[in-house]
């Protein structure tokens, strides 16, 4: 029907067609440009190999008199050996190989001179730690040719991969990782599904309190909750050590406690959004066919959320699977796929295995990309022109047993948020309980004082104002405009992406891109604008998720109307959907606001003297043994992320008091 | 290098100096000391504004290692040798012989001639004891790392993996020069059964001992002397056999738009006031006879840095890492 409405209007259409068409494209630009780009340039050194390349030296050996011999090339002296000396010539980026060992006679202390060099300016180097290249002959003492490696060549293949899969303790992470995703993903989404459950379709009291608490842990720097696992259940000095039953919380309990925590809000908004919007008339028209509470639930409720369900599985798995701020602060030596990434890469200065590692990272977002295009072809819209607002009805024994489970949940976050406030009250833990505000003092604050504070905030609301517009305006093109369908299915698969990659290697990845003098946008590197992308870049899925998981529930109908009646798409855009979608709207840049406040592993990398970070203070100050000041500039980052907060849920509730009067119609 | 247009501009804005320059300056060294050294070079200096970039040794190096290609860093001052050795072998740095070099020890200037970078303090490791747990459990002060393989201290020692920190290479090539390759791998063997944890971070272990969740934590003394100064119940013990180091080093990046600027800032990190500046923290410095001792730092700690091969750390350090990896890495994990 609508495609025939379309024929005979078409001059109308047309003009929204391209307008909607150019909208997509600047949205699909930027995505190119903060996203794919920056990544294919990373991702690219995954298949940068390296090897010696003996056949490059030469060397001339002269007796002991000091008359010097024949030429010598070094691959026909590692050939002349049965076996040869050098089997495996296969290396990576920062690869040194001796080369002594082609000398059997070989002693620093014999008289023997050497003279050495490359065959072209490619053929690299050391004597000691100085470089060499190139066609000069050098003439050296066995005791200084000792100190000669040479340095590999690079060239395009697949051997890091091979390296990987072949070495164990590499390999073991991919199972530790998905182990400990899977176990995190399935407490949080039923955790926090009953929690939305419990807000969206009871009575209980109180929900307003719980709601704020549930937020929380998105507004603590991800660090925070591993210092408060390890106050309250270090093996000996944690204050509830005996819960822990002789466990230990460094390992696979305290990343997947901690990631429940921190997972938690994120899975929530997505399933509260699902769940917030449905049609009142399903459940009357479960009533009246007499259906139970649990068949309605089954069959009414459930299908209802099962987007959101599926895409708040999809975020929590990736959330824990790419975040390595966690399992290196209590971890202990179980070793996951993102810490695999810091170890290369911050470790040992391998950004060609780190990339390897990102990689393999991708692979789950890659799957989870393709069951949501299959799922997104069953969804049905929740919201038609036609819905009216469900109304939890009163339920005496339901209602208690919803108030007492998000009791529970509340006291596990606010637990973990007091237990930080403590820490940074206390002088020295456990030894000297004494309070102090000491730790407050941010003049001698990592990273610029006050400053570093007032520009993460900046930061924030550049991020909130700028990514909210940019990721709103993507939704609804991908959700709500026809045709183009190529177009739309990549824009997708782009927007799911930054929700796989590892912050650290956005961040690598941004130097790479950003920093390449002849990049038109070179100018950004070095400032705010950089931070404000790349932040916008990594929280980009969610918001994504959230805006398209409003939008399906709202009825094409819309659309379809507003065409027949020769409406411009904008009209419809400002009329209805940016009204109905409120909600899901002020939740993205609430959401963009807090993680803005808090990320630290892709705008480590970025930040510069101008634009130092509180957050990124904060992980210095850990790292530096500082806990207590960590804990205390985190705990600011709360609550200023709370005070953000609450102005949300104020305005929120004016706006939405205004705006969606007419659902109650 | 577009990033000076803003900063000249901001510059020329405040109509300070019309000689001022701005050098973009990467370091490692610990925020609270960065002010003081600003201060005391602006003093002479008035006209060359640093702008410092502060990051963990790790991050600081990966970030002037992919910023190779267009570097953004004029100077480097405060960073590992370590660290600077791999960025020489790639040709990142200008050979440069600051006014004065010859005053200071040998061992902490690079051995080209002309430098590549020039030290200022010694970075030392060492063991943080805490008293309180050691009599707790029963477990006595360790006076030498091989007392460290004794059953007694099973499950009582964390210390930094190689692979992610400096400090735990720092540790394990200083085994390895002081013990033989086949004696340093056989201590580490032992020394493994005995190991409670690995951290990611050097600083870590020595938290841990001084938060009392370990006995005994493998760090460095200056970190140690930190957590003591703190009101921790811990000793810094040097053991015996000597203990490994690096040290904290100053460079100027190639290609730098500032030479002269940079040169003369080289020249000033150098001075016996600029070593009287790092002493503050640091108990062992460049510039000779110019140490004082360092409150809390443990006794006899420069006798007993051993003689620290550099090149033979840096250009060995691949094949050493992953040797480490598939000896102890990831095999720790209960189950």
């Amino acid at each position: 029907m609508g495609a025939q409405i379309g024929k005979r209007v078409r001059p109308k259409l047309g003009r929204d067609d391209w307008a909607q068409r150019s909208f997509m494209l600047i949205i699909g630009l930027y995505l190119l440009v903060a996203l794919a780009f920056p990544l294919v340039t990373m991702l690219s050194k995954a298949f940068s190999t390296y090897h010696f390349d003996l056949s490059q030296y030469e060397v001339q050996v002269s007796d002991e008199a000091g008359n010097f011999g024949p030429v010598q090339n070094l691959v026909d002296l590692n050939a002349a050996a049965s076996p040869p000396v050098f089997e495996d010539l296969a290396t990576n980026t920062n690869g040194r190989l001796g080369i002594t060992k082609l000398f059997p006679d070989f002693s620093f202390r014999s008289p023997v001179l050497y003279r050495f060099h490359g065959l072209n300016d490619g053929a690299v180097y050391l004597v000691g730690s100085e470089r060499h290249a190139g066609a000069e002959w050098i003439e050296l003492d066995s005791n200084s040719f000792r100190r000669i490696v040479l340095r590999p060549v690079s060239e395009r293949g697949l051997a890091n991969f091979t390296t990987y899969f072949s070495t164990p303790s590499l390999f073991q992470s991919v199972r530790n990782s998905l182990t400990i995703a899977a176990i995190t993903t399935v407490i949080t989404v039923s955790l926090a599904f009953w929690f939305a459950y419990a807000l969206a379709r009871s009575k209980m009291r109180f929900k307003g309190v719980f709601r704020m608490v549930a937020m929380m842990p998105i507004l603590v720097p991800s660090l925070l909750p591993g210092i408060a696992l390890m106050y309250l259940f270090s093996s000996r000095q944690g204050i509830l050590k005996f819960l822990m039953f002789g466990h230990d919380i460094n390992g696979p309990i305290g990343i997947v406690i901690g990631s429940v925590f921190f997972t938690f809000p994120h899975a929530l908004i997505i399933i509260s959004t699902a769940l917030s919007i449905s049609d009142a008339r399903l459940y009357e028209a479960a009533q009246s066919l007499k259906a139970s509470r649990w068949k309605t639930f089954w069959t009414v409720t459930i299908p209802g959320a099962r987007y959101g369900l599926f895409s708040a599985a999809f975020v929590v798995f990736n959330l824990v699977i790419t975040d390595f701020g966690l399992p290196k602060v209590i971890g202990g030596n179980y070793n996951m796929l993102a810490v695999d990434i810091y170890k290369q890469v911050i470790g040992q200065q391998n950004f060609e295995m780190g990339a390897v590692v990102s990689m393999v990272l991708l692979v789950p977002a890659v799957l989870a990309f393709g069951i949501d295009r299959r799922m997104q072809k069953k969804q049905v819209a929740l919201l038609s022109a036609r819905s009216v607002v469900y109304e939890p009805k009163a339920n005496r024994l339901g209602d208690w047993l919803f108030f007492g489970y998000s009791s529970m949940v509340a006291v596990f976050v606010l637990g973990i948020i007091a237990v930080c406030q403590f820490a940074a009250l206390i002088r020295q833990w456990p030894y000297n309980l004494s309070l102090s505000l000491n730790n407050y003092d941010f003049s001698r604050m990592d990273g610029g004082g006050w400053s570093s504070y007032q520009n993460s905030l900046l930061l924030a609301l550049l991020t909130a104002i700028i990514g909210t517009v940019v990721v709103f305006w993507g939704a609804y093109m991908v959700e709500k405009t026809k045709g183009f369908r190529l177009g739309r299915t990549l824009f997708q698969g782009l927007a799911m992406l930054p929700m796989a990659i590892p912050g650290m290697v956005l961040g690598i990845a941004y130097i790479f891109f950003f920093n390449n003098p002849d990049n038109p946008l070179n100018f950004i590197y070095g400032t705010m604008a950089i931070l404000v992308v790349s932040t916008v870049t990594h929280f980009y899925t969610v918001s994504h998720l959230t805006a398209v998981t409003a939008l399906k529930q709202m009825d094409v109908e819309f659309e379809s109307v507003s065409q027949s009646l020769k409406q411009p798409f904008t009209k419809l855009f400002w009329r209805v959907t940016v009204p109905v979608s409120l909600p899901a709207i002020l939740n993205i840049s609430i959401y963009l606001f807090v993680n803005a406040m808090t990320t630290v592993s892709a705008v480590v990398f970025l930040y510069s003297t101008d634009t130092a970070l509180a957050s990124v203070a904060v992980l210095n100050m850990n790292d530096a043994g500082d806990i207590a000041p960590a804990a205390a500039m985190g705990m600011m980052i709360f609550y200023t992320n709370a005070g953000a907060r609450i102005l949300h849920a104020l305005v929120s509730r004016r706006l939405l008091a205004r705006s969606n009067a007419w659902r109650k119609g | 290098m577009k990033k000076f247009t803003f900063a000249t501009l901001a510059a020329a804005l405040m109509a300070t100096s019309a000689m001022a320059v701005d050098l973009t300056v990467y370091t490692a060294v610990e925020a609270e000391d960065l002010a003081r050294y600003a201060e005391a070079f602006n003093a002479e200096y008035p006209d060359i504004h640093i702008n410092w970039v502060r990051d963990s040794t790790g991050v600081i190096t990966a970030k002037l290692l992919a910023e190779r290609d267009n570097p953004q860093a004029d100077v480097i001052w405060g960073l590992a040798a370590t660290s600077l050795l791999l960025m020489k072998a790639e040709d990142m740095l200008e050979p440069y012989a600051p006014a004065g070099v010859e005053n200071l020890d040998p061992k902490f200037v690079d051995s080209s001639s002309p430098p590549y970078w020039t030290g200022m303090d010694a970075w030392v490791a060492a063991v943080c004891y805490n008293t309180v747990e050691g009599e707790a459990n029963g477990v006595p002060a360790p006076t030498s790392w091989a007392d460290l393989t004794d059953p007694v201290y099973q499950g009582h020692i964390i210390m930094p993996n190689p692979n992610s920190s400096g400090t735990g290479f720092l540790d394990v090539s200083s085994w390895l020069q002081m013990f033989g390759e086949e004696g340093g791998w056989q201590y580490m063997d032992a020394l493994h059964e005995n190991i409670s944890r690995y951290t990611h971070s050097g600083s870590a272990p020595c938290k841990l001992a001084a938060a009392g969740e370990t006995t005994i934590g493998v760090s460095f003394a200056f970190r140690g002397a930190k957590s003591k100064a703190a009101g921790a119940p811990i000793e810094i013990i040097v053991p015996t056999e000597g203990v490994g180091w690096d040290m904290e080093a100053t460079a100027i990046v190639a290609g730098t738009a500032n030479l002269e600027a940079a040169q003369t800032l080289v020249d000033w990190t150098i001075t016996r006031q600029a070593n009287e500046l790092y002493n503050q923290g640091y108990a062992v410095v460049a510039y000779p006879g110019v140490a004082q001792p360092v409150e809390y730092f443990p006794e006899g700690l420069v006798d007993a840095m051993i003689d620290n091969d550099f090149e033979f750390a840096a250009n060995n350090r691949g094949e050493i890492l992953a040797e480490w990896a598939s000896r102890y890495d990831g095999k720790s994990d209960p189950k």
